[in-house]
């Protein structure tokens, strides 16, 4: 078996877990759509392990393999082939997918229990699988436009999975018409690089890119520019982000899935991707550093503001997703990608535990509601610890190695990059600060009445009547809604097997790529990256002291987190009342929403209203659709008219007729 | 000599013809059709068809008119509307199609450039246009015509009569009182001037039930 | 005469009868006014069958003076029906196919 073969084997295995459970769906008895489905995502990690075993066993410069399935349309000046591109950054990234889903499958298995919707849940989880690893396996710009689509629409889908609440189907919308910017950026972009290089294959495109662009060109810099919008739409950065902490009515296992571990790096996979153009385009990857870098401070100042647990952890996503766009746009590739993989690990790993955290408090996610679960709660304390911890970048967790790459190499590039590197540290600071806030309010302090509910009577708390966490509506449990069970991980040996799996990666990761000790991820993506030209070589030196200001950033950050939420509560108040106007920035998300709000939905809604009141109603109805129908009466009247049954009328016409042909047949002769 | 007269016939003819439409009552513009009808009758003397001739008189003249009269009588007058005057407008819209059809078939016949419209007609023959010729000819080459038209004659007839039929339930006057037969009637002994015949003859006698 | 004039006379007299039918109202009048194209028809006809010196025009001729009779028995038919009926004899009033 070839590695392509297994790759496509890796790529139809989620596919045929789709059709399997969405065909059979009210069939499937119990908890099996749930198996179905994570035996289908293990399939599919399997052969992605073969996929990468294979792929060793060829040449390392040989290490680009394409395989074409079947040509969708080849006409002049177009070739479009259901073609897959299986090279080392995608064997990683199928890896990374692959593996981190089947484990939120098995997640999701026993969580999801109980709701009306779970076979329909499993089946939209896998067409997820599916879409993403055809979105990282595409060979040319069509199937990454595809799967890159549908990505999108799954995460819509399941975003407003629990369809019968408003909050969860409105932010579905909002997620999606964010995402359609971006697919509007990525679909022109293409068009401005297919303009030049005359071809979809990937490939193909980077290999003509720099005979066809000069560098630093407009065309180049222009469709690398579009590119970004879309890797910032996916990616929720700074100013296509709105929707990701709003994607959190979403059940959590998505939240884990598509929006930490998945999808929402797949705008870093394509930057790393397209990197021969972005290389072209020096201007481009500058805007996506800074972009970056400006997200990854203010979703941490948010973080420190937000009260709802999963909205916590999506903007800590936001954040690290920052530090890897960052990454990417100024060259560290591979660092970038490690720290793709690492965040991976234990930012699902996160979300897994805040499920198990959320369920132990009736469905409530405020973290004013929690505190006291240390005992409770045992493991899932135990794993958010560890998620924290690697989050944060404590040493010798898997975090702390990938967040020190990438601002090794950004102090290696030098000049204004340096500047990045300390918004990094400060960046770090932030994400154990709110980390850690996190953690210890929800654990550490007296149990609230749901821990000690917990605790004494080993009974879950439910709430009287189903609500609705963000707006507090009742509701009830029939489909469309969540169901009535609760799961947490304590009681749930695969919850527990999948989290602990994580958490076992999220502290042994770090060691495939420890800056200037190992380099194995930098020996196996190097064949992708080998025609990088931009180097972040820093000396020794930058290197101890970026490791070791890691460290003192992170502990400290941790060490006063500790001291502002436990050891002295009422501080934080103190200091919330001394910074007042930054709190309440912080607190309103930065007026990002009501900036948008003004600037594109008000103005949107006016055009609406307006094309409908006087273009349409006007114009359209009124003279086109009005005009033609009465255009159609008026002729039709007069036609009625000679049918008006008179005698004498109908004797001329046709005595006129008559005299007409006569007439005719004269001048004829 | 005939062609003195030809503009007899042909003056009488147009004159009974315009007679026709501009006469304002009925009556008159039977007359006048009338005399159309005579003039048109010599007209086909002067070309040679005897029988043609005769018959527009006996047939035409004779019975068509008749109908007409009889029916121009039954109608009468009594309607206001009759023979109202046509406007304006119309009248002179009707002169120029008239006025146009007249022209144009003028063109149509006489620019034709069928030679033999400027002579008199073939060569006579005796016998031609006579009764006997006639005959031999619908009983012989236009025998189906002939046999059609008689029966086109029939339908007529029948027709005629079916559309003038009195209706039932019509307030005329004279109305029929259907017999009404019960047992006892059939067992008793039937009272005189009663029986087939007067039911087939009517209804009169019959015991007031 | 030459047979163009007849010819001629026959134009005049179809012409005046279609004129007729376009002008009068009653409707007797109009039957009328169509005698008056048939007559002319039949002049024509015959004529024709001068000018070939065949008996064929004249046969026609016959046939349509049989059928000019049919059409009138109908014709005065339904103006008797419609005396009958009150309807006003006014081709002008007579507009609807109902009834």
């Amino acid at each position: 078996m070839s590695a392509t073969a297994a790759a496509w084997i890796a790529l139809a295995a989620p596919l045929a877990g789709t059709i399997v459970t969405g065909a059979l769906f009210r069939r499937l008895p119990g908890r099996s759509a749930g198996w179905i489905g994570t035996a289908a995502v293990a399939v599919s990690f399997v052969f992605a392990l073969i996929t990468l075993a294979k792929i060793q066993s060829v040449a390392p410069g040989a290490r680009e393999l394409t395989s074409t399935l079947w040509t969708i349309a080849g006409t002049t000046g177009v070739d479009a082939r259901a073609t897959i591109l299986v090279d080392p950054l995608s064997v990683l990234m199928i890896c990374v997918v692959a593996g981190v889903s089947m484990l939120i499958h098995l997640y999701s298995v026993i969580y999801l229990a109980g709701d009306r919707g779970y076979s329909r849940f499993f089946a939209y989880l896998n067409f997820f699988v599916f879409s993403m690893l055809l979105l990282v396996l595409a060979g040319n710009f069509l199937l990454l436009i595809v799967g890159w689509a549908f990505v999108g629409a799954v995460s819509y889908i399941l975003i407003s999975f629990w369809y019968r609440r408003t909050t969860a189907t409105t932010a579905g919308f909002k997620a999606f018409v964010i995402n359609v910017v971006g697919d509007i950026g990525l679909v022109l972009g293409t068009f401005f690089i297919f303009r030049h290089t005359h071809t979809f294959d990937l490939l193909a495109s980077f290999h003509a890119a720099s005979h066809v662009f000069a560098s630093g060109s407009g065309d180049v810099t222009a469709g690398c520019l579009l590119l970004l919008v879309g890797a910032f739409a996916k990616s929720a950065q700074i100013p296509l982000h709105t929707w990701l902490p709003d994607a959190m009515e979403g059940p959590t296992p998505v939240s884990a899935l598509i929006h930490a571990a998945t999808m929402v790096t797949a705008g870093v996979y394509l930057i790393a991707r397209m990197h021969p153009l972005f290389q072209l385009a020096p201007a481009a990857g500058d805007v996506g550093a800074v972009i970056g870098c400006l997200t990854l401070l203010i979703a941490g100042t948010i973080g420190l503001a937000a009260t709802d647990l999963k909205r916590v952890i999506a903007y800590s996503t936001m954040s690290q997703i920052g530090y890897m766009i960052m990454g990417v746009s100024i060259g560290a590739y591979t660092a970038g990608l490690f720290h793709l993989m690492t965040h991976a690990f234990f930012k699902a790993l996160l979300f897994m535990a805040a499920g198990s955290l959320i369920s132990a408090m009736g469905g409530v996610q405020s973290l004013d509601r929690m505190s006291g679960f240390r005992r409770a709660l045992p493991f899932t304390f135990g794993s958010f610890i560890i998620g924290g911890l690697a989050l944060s970048g404590v040493p010798p967790f898997s975090g702390y190695f990938s967040k020190d790459s990438i601002l090794l190499f950004a102090a290696g590039r030098g000049g204004w990059h340096w500047a990045l590197w300390a918004a990094g540290y400060v960046g770090a600071l932030l994400t154990a600060l709110y980390t850690f806030r996190m953690i210890f309010r929800a654990f550490l302090g007296e149990p609230c009445a749901e821990a000690r509910e917990l605790i004494e009577t080993g009974h879950l708390h439910h709430a009287e009547a189903p609500t609705n966490p963000a707006n507090g509506e009742i509701e009830d449990t029939d489909v469309g809604f969540p169901g009535p069970d609760h799961a947490v991980a304590e009681r749930a040996v695969p919850m527990r097997a999948a989290m602990g799996t994580l958490a076992l990666l999220s502290i042994v990761g770090g060691i495939v790529a420890i800056p200037h000790v190992t380099s194995w991820l930098d020996h196996f993506l190097a064949p992708t990256f080998a025609d990088s030209t931009l180097v972040g070589n820093a000396s020794n030196g930058v290197l101890a002291l970026g490791l070791i200001l890691g460290a003192v950033v992170s502990l400290g950050g941790v060490a006063a987190a500790y001291f502002i939420w436990v050891a002295r509560p009422a501080l934080a108040g103190q200091l919330r009342e001394r910074f007042a106007p930054l709190a309440t920035l912080f607190e309103n998300k930065w007026y990002f929403d009501e900036l948008i709000d003004t600037l594109v939905v008000r103005p949107g809604a006016w055009f609406g209203r307006f094309s409908q009141n006087t273009f349409e109603r006007v114009f359209i109805n009124g003279v086109l659709v009005g005009g033609s129908t009465g255009l159609v009466r008026a002729s039709s009247a007069l036609v009625r008219a000679t049918q008006s049954g008179m005698l004498r009328v109908y004797a001329a016409l046709m005595l006129l007729g008559a005299a007409a042909v006569a007439f005719y047949f004269l001048l004829q002769s | 000599m005939s062609t003195f007269v030809f503009f007899v016939a042909a003056i009488g003819a147009i004159t009974g013809a315009i007679g026709v439409i501009a006469l304002k009552n009925p009556y008159y513009s039977v007359l006048s059709l009338v005399g159309h009808m005579i003039s048109l009758a010599a007209l086909f003397l002067l070309l040679r068809a005897e029988f043609l001739a005769a018959s527009q008189v006996i047939i035409y003249a004779g019975a068509v008119i008749v109908l007409y009269v009889f029916v121009v009588s039954y109608v009468g007058d009594s309607a206001p509307t009759l023979g109202q005057e046509p406007s304006r407008l119309a009248a002179l819209g009707a002169f120029a199609c008239g006025t146009a059809l007249v022209v144009e078939l003028l063109i149509a016949v006489l620019g034709s450039g069928l030679q033999a419209i400027g002579h008199d007609g073939a060569p006579y023959h005796a016998g031609f246009g006579t009764p006997g010729a006639i005959g031999t000819l619908l009983l012989t080459r236009f025998l189906a015509p002939f046999e059609i038209a008689s029966y086109l004659l029939l339908v007529a007839a029948i027709g005629a009569v079916t559309l003038a039929r009195r209706r039932r339930g019509l307030d005329d006057g004279i109305e029929e009182r259907t017999p009404v037969l019960e047992l006892g009637d059939v067992l008793r002994t039937r009272p005189a001037a009663t029986g087939t015949m007067a039911e087939a003859g009517g209804s009169r006698g019959v015991s007031e039930s | 005469m030459s047979i163009g004039w007849y010819l001629a006379v026959s134009a005049i007299v179809f012409a005046i009868g279609a004129g007729g039918v376009l002008v009068r109202r009653n409707p007797i009048v109009i039957l009328l006014c169509l005698e008056l194209m048939l007559n002319a028809a039949n002049l024509a006809l015959i004529g024709f069958s001068r000018m070939w010196g065949n008996g064929d025009g004249q046969v026609f001729a016959l046939v349509v003076i049989v059928v000019a009779a049919c059409e009138v028995t109908v014709g005065l038919g339904l103006i008797v029906a419609l005396h009958r009926r009150r309807l006003p004899i006014d081709v002008d009033e007579l507009r609807e196919l109902q009834g």
